[in-house]
């Protein structure tokens, strides 16, 4: 228990100093640097011209299935890596009881593939 | 008083110069990442690179960095300044942290985790938020559609490159970096698994946004992608995060598929030379292969992308997957 | 010993008044960066009680997965920050009894198992020391055979909201062109070029 703790240390430390590296570099920017704001400087980049309308516009719903999808198939790989650590120890069943598994979500995967989810234009 | 510094101190010191110890190499190899891309791609090109600040050019990087350091932080004026700021921060951040878990020899490593492949696959995943955050917070039209363009990218193959790699862990039979490097003495990974390698490099590449799925910054369409509206330090953040995240990611091949620190043959000429310079050699092979891929091809279209990473490389990893996994089954192969 | 509980107490203050922007936040996306705060905290403490295997997983499925979604919706839909607020109160009552219910579940749960010690030993499995088998084989060894139906019930959980999704957001536009591969790796010569005899200074 202990000894598993000891070797996250580094990784705190670690985040600590790159957490730290990245301020101190805008700092030091902010620093040495002359600041002078302006309105026409500090606009929206548009090739010129003034910016038409919010940026922030309403989006296709695809990139939403696509994120939706992403978790499903992430899950998949979650439940993918203890399997394929243990899969000495549990031997054959284990190895189908995956493969029914798998199975039953190459079903969806299918369907949207037949649904044209997958599709883009 | 004495018990402090031998129970906290010392080893607190110790793992700082360890990581100063990879930090500082890994700025520096970062800088000349730009400055080989540059020269790599100007001798494809018969141009012939930076060559005018330093001998051959050899300073570039650094006045590049000078020069950024001394350049005005924009802060556009609609913008969620905060965000704004934070974005090319989280992007940097993470391209260094992953490195605490690559091993560089044996026990060469700085946090030896039981499950460091889970850990670069965090990271790795995580890495998304720096764009999405720029380009939500920049309010411009760009950055946005960029960073919706690249969130969807690198979500996309996020999948397969986990199937990838549990194909990897399969073989090795460990979520340990070291004991993967070590399942490889007599053979590296990459050629059992070649397919999977193509796959994962392939996947790197649209990881990092680089070309040829570089449409997030499609510098001929969006201008520059998700960091359009960013100038000075804040934009020489997302550039270094970008390589770093390049070399890690090179890295991250390297030690899954490649051997590690591992020579090719252990046989004297190859075994005289230490681990480390041929992990460096390995990840610079990786990275050569990088920029001349940038050199060659075409950027690809989203749909083309999209059907590439769900329609071929998904269904092609997961039934080589199951296909590993029911070799090492039936033949009796898996690793104790 | 002190390392760790001051890691405990940071995680745990920086997730809980992270959790407390989330829902007290002016803006929806400021909401779901803080959130992203909390789920990386509540990683930390699952590491700190050495669950490595729960806690990369939680970074891997909550933030790179879920929180992206979240995301992408709080962003696209852009949503009016002054309308939600106005629902704010009305909302409460429901929101209230939603949680303390939940409470009182949470508390029946651990109150069941410190009154009857046996009931406890039937939901679990021995846990082996994580000094001899790391967690994730350990949750490996028994996931797939010992919890077979429970594993593919979670299957079909995630085959479930597949197809939910699909039939929910999918809309198929009319009037797009996409590219067809079969159909353009065989076009022939034949179909595509036409040769045509012209006259010379009459035109086509």
């Amino acid at each position: 228990m202990e000894s598993l703790l000891i070797e996250y240390l580094p990784i705190l430390i670690f985040f600590g100093i790159a957490i730290g590296l990245a301020l101190a570099m805008v700092g030091a920017s902010y620093v040495v640097a002359r600041q002078s704001p302006d309105p026409e400087k500090d606009s929206a980049y548009e090739c010129g011209f003034e910016a038409f309308d919010d940026a922030r516009s309403r989006f296709d719903v695809r990139f939403y299935l696509v994120s939706i999808l992403f978790i499903i198939f992430d899950l998949e790989v979650a439940f993918l890596f203890p399997w394929a650590v243990s899969l000495s120890e549990i031997g054959v069943f284990g190895f189908w009881s995956m493969v029914v598994f798998l199975g039953i979500l190459t079903i969806g995967f299918i369907y949207e593939w037949k649904k044209g989810a997958l599709e883009w234009e | 008083m004495a018990d402090l510094w031998t129970g906290y101190l010392w080893p607190a010191i110790f793992i700082v110069l360890q990581i100063v110890a990879i930090l500082v190499p890994l700025l520096i190899a970062v800088a000349y990442l730009t400055y080989a891309e540059r020269k790599v791609i100007a001798g494809m090109q018969l141009r012939r690179g930076p060559n005018v600040v330093g001998p051959f050019g050899l300073l570039q990087p650094l006045a590049d960095g000078i020069k950024l350091l001394f350049k005005e932080t924009i802060l556009p004026a609609g913008s969620n300044r905060i965000v704004f700021v934070l974005a090319p921060m989280v992007t940097f951040v993470l391209a260094l942290v992953a490195w605490a878990v690559i091993p560089f020899g044996p026990n060469q490593v700085i946090a030896d985790i039981n499950v460091g492949v889970l850990y670069l696959f965090a990271i790795s995943s995580l890495g998304v938020y720096g764009i999405i955050m720029a380009g939500w917070a920049s309010n411009s039209k760009y950055p946005f559609l960029g960073a919706c363009r690249s969130a969807a990218q690198m979500v996309s193959y996020e999948v397969s490159m986990g199937f990838v790699i549990v194909s990897v862990v399969l073989c090795a039979g460990t979520l340990n970096l070291t004991g993967i490097v070590e399942a490889q003495q007599n053979l590296w990974f990459a050629i059992p698994l070649l397919p999977m390698f193509v796959i994962f490099f392939i996947s790197i590449l649209a990881e990092t946004n680089r070309t040829p799925f570089d449409l997030p910054e499609g510098e001929s369409e969006l201008v520059a992608g998700y960091f359009v509206e960013y100038s000075s330090m804040t934009f020489a953040l997302f550039f270094l995060g970008e390589y770093a995240n390049m070399i890690l990611l090179s890295a991250i091949t390297a030690v899954l598929f490649l051997g590690g620190w591992m020579p090719p043959l252990w046989i004297p000429p190859f075994t005289w030379v230490p681990g480390e310079i041929w992990l460096a050699l390995k990840i610079a092979a990786v990275l050569f292969v990088f920029i001349w891929v940038r050199a060659t091809l075409p950027r690809y279209r989203y749909d083309q992308l999209m059907r590439l990473g769900w329609k071929v490389f998904l269904p092609v990893s997961l039934g080589w997957v199951v296909l590993t996994a029911g070799v090492l089954v039936t033949f009796d192969l898996l690793p104790q | 010993m002190v390392v760790q509980a001051l890691c405990f107490y940071l995680f745990s203050a920086v997730a809980i008044a992270s959790a407390v922007m989330v829902i007290s936040s002016r803006n929806p996306v400021h909401s779901v960066l803080f959130l992203i705060l909390a789920f990386f905290n509540a990683a930390g403490l699952f590491v700190l009680m050495g669950a490595e295997f729960l806690g990369m997983i939680l970074v891997v499925v909550y933030l790179g997965a879920v929180t992206v979604l979240f995301l992408f919706v709080v962003m696209m839909l852009n949503i009016n920050v002054a309308e939600m607020r106005q629902g704010f109160l009305q909302y409460l009552p429901i929101g209230a009894t939603v949680g303390l219910i939940l409470l009182v579940e949470l508390f029946m749960v651990l109150g069941g198992w410190a009154i009857s010690p046996e009931a406890a030993q039937v939901a679990q499995v021995p846990t082996p020391p994580p000094e001899q088998v790391s967690n994730t084989a350990a949750l490996g060894n028994v996931l797939y055979t010992k919890y077979v139906y429970l594993f593919q019930a979670s299957g079909i959980v995630l085959l479930v909201a597949m197809i939910g999704a699909i039939v929910l957001t999918l809309r198929t536009r009319t009037g797009v062109r996409r590219q067809n591969l079969r159909e353009q790796s065989f076009r022939t010569r034949d179909e595509s070029v036409e040769v045509k005899k012209v006259q010379s200074g009459s035109g086509v």
